[in-house]
């Protein structure tokens, strides 16, 4: 039970979190692109936290003012928590705004926060740890070293790993996916899962499935009976007033071909 | 360690304080000394359905900010010396209540006490939230229409993720479904939900399901359990949900209308 005791504790612990990749150094550009992606997902996005990733940017020779994204994001809804792959001034104003700097591949604590998320992610697709644990020292590091290759996005060689959810997924709750997202288990009306990549549900599907939201317009949601409230691929979307009946407790598929969502049954 | 059930629904009047007494009555009876807590603070009705508010002098509220302690707090029920009631303070709000002090509270009536019975308020506001969060088993009572069954779904939603269990990474709480204000005539003509219906949304393990019957409001209303009145058949149901709780296979009942008597033998899924 509680530890009376104590006043407190220090645990690590893992978080996932938008990581928001600037190609553009245009401030109206960036706040346009990014409330029309707001506007796809509200919910998702309302007050998330993010980091800004300003790799790109500098590689391309390209200078942004650190000050002046964060206060446009806030102004937006959106949380700025840290930054990355920024040049010496940037990180300066970050810390003026108390925002973490990630320092690359140093293993300082700022590094371990950014990167928990993708920890994650990427020990499910790697071998169990017993096999590296003969060196923990190398289990230790090996993390935050990959991590680098795993996010960035310009390394597509790399596979983002799936997830994998058992438990039924209830109303109100929300799944994100970086990867595919596989439930086992049924998703109920008022449940929200979200997937970058394709979705499966080997039950049936209630609620809202969004999958490819990020722009992937290939990806697909797979289900055994769609009773869904909302289907969405890369932003289009059709809601259950638009679901026939016909298509109920059957196997289907849904992709999307000339921005219209097919839903097809899976003979 | 005292195992520490919570009853909840997120839907407001489909039975919680109703269910929280019974079973708490059942177990006791069984030999189990129990305690049953209100987490309804400022709207307070445990005390009534036990039939001990005239014997209310401190309350939940009171132990948790060390103004009394748990004993003098703890009132023994009149029909059953196993039975104790913690009732909810009615003056004050929801806010008064702390993860830290329930969880103080709860830790102490472990040492003392084989269940404790958190009776839930209505919502998934701070007062539900805390009366889950310590919690081992949860007894989710739902009525046979959609807006409650949705509600119960949200809830098993927030045990999943929200309780302590769900946090440490501990086994998840173990969920039960209970059907309350079932009328099978009712399920018949197609105005309520089936028991199959129900299971369809929540798939949950099938604790009891309990027929709607007068004998709720007479019982709550003479302040007494309704598990105690052994010939109405919301008391015979709740005394299968306790017998089935505590590892009894029995068969389910009241599942079809009464005309169909002899089927009621019919086992319900699970």
């Amino acid at each position: 039970m509680t530890n009376t005791s104590s006043v407190l504790e220090f645990k690590s612990s893992t978080f996932f979190t938008p990581i928001l990749i600037l190609y553009s150094n245009d401030p109206a550009a960036i706040e346009q692109s990014l409330q029309e992606k707001i506007n796809r997902a509200p919910d998702f996005f309302k007050n998330s936290p993010l980091v800004i990733d300003l790799r790109e940017l500098n590689k391309s020779g390209l200078d942004i003012d650190v000050i002046e994204t964060t206060e446009m994001l806030r102004r937006i809804g959106l949380f700025p928590i840290g930054i990355r792959g920024g040049n010496e001034q940037q990180n300066k104003q970050a810390n003026k705004l108390s925002i973490p700097v990630d320092a690359g591949g140093e293993h300082d604590s700022a590094n371990q926060t950014l990167n928990t998320g993708t920890t994650k992610a990427q020990s499910t697709q790697q071998p169990p740890q017993d096999s590296v644990a003969d060196n923990t020292v190398q289990n230790d590091i090996e993390p935050s070293e990959s991590i680098v290759h795993i996010d960035s996005t310009q390394s597509p060689a790399e596979p983002v790993s799936s997830m994998i959810v058992t438990q039924p997924v209830r109303s109100g709750q929300r799944i994100y996916a970086r990867g595919d997202l596989i439930v086992m288990s049924q998703v109920s009306a008022g449940a929200e899962i979200m997937a970058e990549g394709n979705i499966h549900v080997y039950n049936t599907l209630r609620g809202r499935a969004l999958a490819g939201v990020q722009g992937n317009t290939a990806a697909r949601i797979f289900c055994l009976d769609l009773q869904a409230e909302l289907i969405s691929i890369s932003g289009d979307y059709k809601t259950s007033e638009h679901l026939t009946k016909q298509m109920q407790k059957k196997p289907v598929q849904i992709y999307l071909q000339d921005h219209a969502l097919i839903i097809k049954e899976i003979a | 360690m005292a195992r520490i059930i919570v009853v909840t629904s997120g839907k407001g009047g489909v039975g919680k304080t109703t269910t929280s007494a019974a079973i708490a009555m059942g177990l006791a009876k069984r030999g189990h000394k129990t305690a049953v807590i209100d987490f309804d603070v400022g709207l307070r009705n445990l005390d009534l359905i036990m039939g001990c508010e005239r014997r209310v002098v401190y309350d939940f509220i009171n132990v948790i900010n060390g103004e009394a302690s748990l004993n003098q707090a703890l009132i023994r029920d009149k029909n059953c010396n196993l039975l104790y009631i913690l009732p909810a303070s009615q003056t004050r709000d929801k806010d008064a209540l702390t993860l830290e002090g329930v969880g103080k509270v709860l830790d102490e009536l472990s040492g003392d006490f084989q269940y404790i019975v958190c009776d839930s308020p209505a919502g998934i506001e701070k007062g539900a939230y805390l009366a889950l969060y310590y919690a081992d088993d949860a007894f989710v009572v739902t009525n046979p229409e959609i807006s409650s069954v949705r509600d119960s779904d949200r809830m098993l939603g927030i045990l999943a993720s929200k309780s302590r269990r769900a946090e440490n990474n501990e086994e998840p709480v173990k969920e039960f479904l209970l059907l309350t204000r079932y009328d099978p005539s009712r399920v018949k003509s197609g105005e309520m939900l089936g028991l199959d219906d129900v299971q369809d949304i929540l798939s949950l393990h099938l604790l009891g399901i309990i027929p709607e019957s007068k004998s709720v409001l007479t019982a709550s209303n003479a302040g007494m359990p309704v598990i105690l009145d052994e010939k109405s058949e919301a008391g015979q149901a709740y005394e299968d949900v306790v017998a089935r709780y505590l590892g009894e296979d029995r068969p389910h009942r009241f599942i079809e209308d009464k005309k169909g008597f002899f089927r009621k033998l019919f086992g319900g899924k699970s």
